[in-house]
């Protein structure tokens, strides 16, 4: 069980309140979580990483274990915290504009 | 007793005004989308519960929202769970992609830039939801970088008209201070497949064929801000309007002159007359008298708010020309907030109210076709957009 933690305008739009858990299959990676996330939550989709490039949107940040996991490779291995579910993984928004 | 219901586009949340026909007390509802910038939200003709609302953020993209009830809940449409997953492209109803397949698309070539270099086509929101007059499934979407997408499945998934954005005068057009928005989408209701949009800065298309095709209608405007004051393309055309029975009479706010085509667009000719400043973004048309038009006037270059610190609507009940300031219940000094293309809107009461919003977050009304006005709401964040259902 792998938990996220989202920023509070996607916990609004995916009805969700606190962290949300979702299960991997395989390798716990910023892929495979995000696609997890993804299929619980479609509306979701777009929002974090583009449609078509599937890359992170600019002003999202990914991070966990206090580490910036923003510029890993999107197939490499969560920290193994994340993995085992005793950290979370952060989606945050860049702090810009108001 | 008929009843009223404005929607209310905000640069933090959407809003929903209801009153009953006298339109002397309101309730508001909202924010819906706390914290997003809600561009456009409006009802479908054909069925008035149905509501499509544009909410977008520069953090997580574009977002459509859906409502069967008249603004109480939403939805993401196709945002559910799908029972077996891949069954369907769930999670679509945000996906904007230019078509550049082969048998429908174009190629994605560039557009101008502010300094005259190309610049690749970006998707970045959609600007005005045009629902269909006839299919409540149906919705047509005007986006920036600017293009015309259309879902028949009541937003769950969207597809490109390419022939707009791939007919031949793309690599003219360049953003507005905007951003290039196709921010106007009117349905010929006489016209079976008409469709007029426009695009800042490109001008005015038309297309006779649901879209297919669609060829420039900018004859006559003149813009002495670009190159060719009367070239084809390039125009900052902030606004037109039209009046159901007669949908080949055009009115246009361009960024300068307010214009009038009464071929279906063919040609244009100003029709600015005694306006104080003919600068301006919104411009409507009474419900019940097309010759009766209304403008707001507003200072520019670079100033954008009301001459004089006067916030005045201008009516002219002769199709243009003669113009005449409505203030009766509007700030007649010390008011500087904009008007912005998409926020004003009238109702089909008898008589015709009319309603618009400002930058600075109130929204007036008038349920006397101009002559007076009060504010609904004086202090939202600021509005980007007003859209009115009349209800039985």
């Amino acid at each position: 069980m792998i938990r996220v933690v989202l920023p509070p305008h996607l916990r609004a739009l995916a009805h969700v309140e606190g962290e949300v858990k979702v299960e991997i299959k395989g390798q716990a990676t910023q892929r495979s979580v995000l696609d997890a996330l993804e299929a619980g939550y479609p509306m979701l989709r777009g929002t974090i990483r583009d449609h078509v490039t599937q890359q992170r949107r600019p002003f999202l940040r990914f991070f966990a274990c206090e580490e910036d996991l923003s510029h890993e490779p999107p197939d490499a291995p969560l920290p193994d915290a994340v993995a085992s579910g005793a950290e979370p993984l952060f989606i945050i928004g860049a702090i810009a504009g108001g | 007793m008929s009843k009223v219901r404005v929607l209310v586009g905000t640069k933090k949340g959407a809003f929903i005004l209801t009153s009953d026909g006298k339109r002397e007390k309101w309730d508001v509802s909202g924010p819906h989308f706390a914290g997003w910038e809600i561009y456009h939200v409006k009802g479908s003709p054909a069925d008035p519960k149905r509501l499509f609302a544009s909410q977008t953020s520069g953090w997580f993209g574009q977002i459509i929202q859906r409502s069967d009830d008249g603004g109480k809940t939403w939805e993401t449409p196709g945002g559910e769970v799908m029972p077996t997953p891949g069954s369907m492209p769930a999670g679509a109803s945000n996906k904007f992609v230019y078509d550049t397949s082969a048998p429908t698309g174009k190629p994605l070539t560039t557009h101008q830039w502010y300094d005259g270099t190309q610049h690749a086509w970006e998707f970045k929101r959609v600007w005005h939801l045009e629902p269909s007059l006839t299919d409540s499934n149906t919705v047509y979407a005007g986006v920036e970088d600017a293009a015309i997408f259309r879902s028949t499945d009541g937003g769950k998934s969207w597809h490109e008209l390419a022939g707009l954005r791939g007919h031949g005068t793309g690599p003219k057009w360049q953003p507005g201070a905007g951003g290039m928005c196709l921010h106007t989408i009117l349905l010929d209701p006489k016209t079976p497949g008409r469709m007029y949009i426009a695009i800042s800065a490109a001008g005015a298309f038309r297309t006779d064929d649901g879209g297919k095709t669609w060829k420039p209608i900018n004859r006559g405007l003149k813009s002495q801000y670009i190159p060719d004051p009367n070239a084809e393309i390039g125009h900052c055309v902030h606004r037109i309007a039209l009046h159901r029975s007669r949908p080949n009479v055009l009115f246009m706010q361009k960024h300068w002159d307010v214009m009038r085509s009464d071929d279906a667009g063919d040609t244009w000719h100003e029709v600015s007359g005694n306006l104080p400043t003919d600068f301006g973004f919104v411009i409507d048309v009474h419900a019940h008298e097309p010759e009766t038009i209304y403008v707001v006037p507003i200072k520019s270059d670079g100033e954008h708010f009301p001459p004089d610190g006067k916030l005045r609507v201008y009516r002219s009940r002769k199709g243009g020309n003669e113009w005449e300031a409505l203030t009766k219940g509007l700030p007649q000094k010390d008011c500087y907030v904009n008007v912005l293309r998409d926020a004003m809107a009238v109702d089909s009461l008898d008589k015709c109210g009319v309603y618009f919003g400002t930058t600075g977050g109130q929204v007036y009304a008038s349920a006397d076709a101009g002559d007076n006005w009060a504010p609904i709401v004086r202090d939202l964040p600021g509005v980007l957009s007003v859209e009115v259902q009349t209800l039985p």
